[in-house]
């Protein structure tokens, strides 16, 4: 079973429209796992039938017991989040600032502070319209270890593709360098990068290259909208060169993309459009190259 | 005055809407721009700044000292985020896992483990012929933005007083770093597109600000694509809609090149101009 891991530093490139026209092609062959935790796209493209959800625990919030409390101030001196408020004399803690390190209750004289279980998302396994399985998620509001969640989805995903003796795990990251996405690529054996020509694009390539060459896993690369600047076009496939990255292709600038995620249609149900044969042509090469 | 732009989706026009507007709004207003999307910063490409001031940025993490260690196995017990482990008789800190909250290391009965500065990144403070522009980076493999993102809040709050119209260039998502970056926001512009993923990341953006109790206004990036749902949503939400962005391979071009917009495009130029009258009124109003 071979793990493909989708990412573009940058957001808004294309990335889930070609994930999930690549899970399309991939057919029953592939589980998908939709690792954008903190704003998961793919259902609407795929749209699955939940099968099974799961509440997702991760991280402590301290709370302090008033009846208890002395009020003598050692918890607000240990924060270093600045997560204890004091109002007229009554310690509080601020739950968004609150990082969950326990430290304030492993000094609190009285024990009037206890470290609640947060429950920060839910995980689903479902069925997605073509027959295959899919793990997806959705991380509460403002919450922390985001890095965790995509860690629970794909190990989830891991575990069906083994019962499943399936293939391929498709995994859609999210944008950046951080957490999420450090967490998505751990275990991948082959990363997609989608990248637009865009002085942002480039840059925002670089780094999130920088981080997927610390892993030493190998990558290609899909060039979207490859006809708004064919100068830059140039500079990425320079880039690619010079690091090795294999260049899957170049997908021209074509609302029909857009216009496909508005049907809520994944770019290969666009009948008789040059995107569908670019991806398909993409994802033969991909199944080659990880052979 | 703070002003967080941000999105829930990435790609929908938040670097693009920071500049162009800090440009503008700079034409009669005194400006700071931020880019607080530390991990993939872009702000500074489409502006012509130069550099003033360059600092690097800390984290403190605990590093082991044996000479007095007993192995009691006190730090590891105290760690909640499994940064710092036991394996046989040495004590290993993880540093991408550690939060900083100095439990291992003040706990330590021995003083076994000192807290010591770790660079997790770079802020930049360059000026523009008009504002200044402050951007800091995440150094690759770091994993925590949010610790970066507050240390350059404290640089901006220490060197602009509130008469400037700060604005935040904040990264994409609701997770930690955008409530970090959002928090201290007297207003927050979201900027979406009108499609159903537009639709989909910025109602969980609403629910975010609504939660952190924040007054907001919604911007429609490449209207003319997609469909209407979105502006029947808050139309239905009584959200307002500030401005309308067109939808233009030329602005997308014109994007690519690392241009501004609004002096090329007068239709962007309108648009930018009811943002900027909105966010005068809000401060007239604040003084």
């Amino acid at each position: 079973m071979k793990e493909i891991v989708i990412i573009s530093g940058k957001g808004g490139t294309g990335k889930t429209s070609i994930t999930a026209s690549l899970a399309v092609l991939g057919g029953e062959d592939v589980v998908v796992a939709d690792c954008d935790v903190d704003a998961a796209d793919m259902h609407i493209l795929l749209q699955p039938q939940n099968l099974k959800s799961e509440d997702f625990y991760s991280g402590e919030l301290a709370v302090i017991d008033q009846d208890i409390c002395t009020q003598c101030g050692q918890c607000f001196d240990v924060c270093r989040f600045d997560a204890i408020e004091v109002t007229d004399g009554i310690h509080k803690v601020d739950e968004l600032s609150c990082e969950g390190c326990g430290y304030c209750a492993r000094v609190c004289p009285v024990e009037a502070i206890t470290n609640i279980p947060l429950n920060v998302g839910k995980w689903h396994i479902s069925k997605t319209r073509f027959n295959q399985s899919m793990v997806h998620a959705k991380l509460g509001i403002g919450a922390d270890n985001s890095g965790k969640l995509v860690a629970q989805v794909k190990n989830a995903a891991k575990e069906i593709a083994t019962q499943n003796n399936s293939k391929y795990i498709l995994v859609d990251g999210s944008p950046g360098v951080g957490c999420p996405v450090v967490s998505s690529l751990s275990g991948a054996h082959f990363v997609v990068l989608v990248t637009e020509p865009t002085v942002s694009g480039l840059h925002d390539l670089k780094r999130v290259y920088e981080l997927v060459n610390k892993f030493h896993i190998p990558a290609g690369c899909i060039i979207n909208k490859a006809d708004l600047n064919m100068a830059i076009v140039d500079e990425i496939i320079d880039f690619l060169k010079e690091e090795n990255i294999v260049h899957l292709a170049n997908m021209p600038y074509d609302e029909d993309f857009t216009r496909a995620m508005t049907d809520c249609k994944t770019i290969v149900e666009l009948e008789g459009s040059v995107l569908k044969e670019k991806m398909i042509n993409i994802w033969s090469d991909i199944e080659q190259i990880i052979k | 005055m703070n002003i967080a732009i941000a999105s829930g989706k990435g790609g929908t026009g938040k670097t693009t809407l920071s500049t162009n507007l800090a440009s503008f709004l700079a034409q009669n207003q005194k400006v700071v721009l931020t880019d607080l999307d530390v991990e993939e910063p872009n702000s500074g490409l489409f502006l012509k700044c130069e550099l003033v001031h360059k600092e690097d940025k800390y984290k403190m993490i605990p590093e082991w000292n044996d000479s007095a260690c007993t192995l009691c196995g006190n730090c590891q017990q105290v760690c909640n985020y499994h940064a710092v482990i036991q394996i046989m008789d040495s004590i290993m800190v993880f540093p991408e896992l550690c939060h900083s909250c100095y439990a291992c290391s003040e706990l330590c009965p021995t003083g076994s483990l000192p807290m010591i500065a770790k660079k997790m990144g770079e802020l930049k403070h360059s000026t523009t012929k008009d504002f200044d522009f402050i951007e800091s980076r995440l150094v690759i493999g770091e994993e925590q933005a949010v610790p970066l993102i507050k240390q350059t809040l404290q640089y901006v709050d220490q060197k602009f007083d509130n008469n400037h119209i700060k604005i935040f260039d904040s990264p994409p998502g609701t997770s930690c770093p955008v409530i970090e970056a959002t928090k201290d926001a007297d207003y927050v512009i979201l900027i979406t597109e009108p499609t159903p993923f537009g639709l989909n990341d910025v109602i969980l953006a609403i629910e975010t600000m609504k939660e952190l109790g924040k007054e907001f206004g919604v911007v429609i990036n490449r209207y003319g694509i997609g469909n209407d749902d979105i502006i029947d949503y808050c139309k239905k939400e009584n959200i307002s809609i500030l401005a309308k962005i067109p939808n233009d391979k030329r602005i997308a071009e014109t994007y690519s090149k690392g241009e501004l917009l609004y002096d090329k495009f007068p239709e962007v130029k309108s648009e930018l101009e009811k943002i900027s009258n909105h966010i005068i009124t809000l401060k007239n109003k604040m003084l």
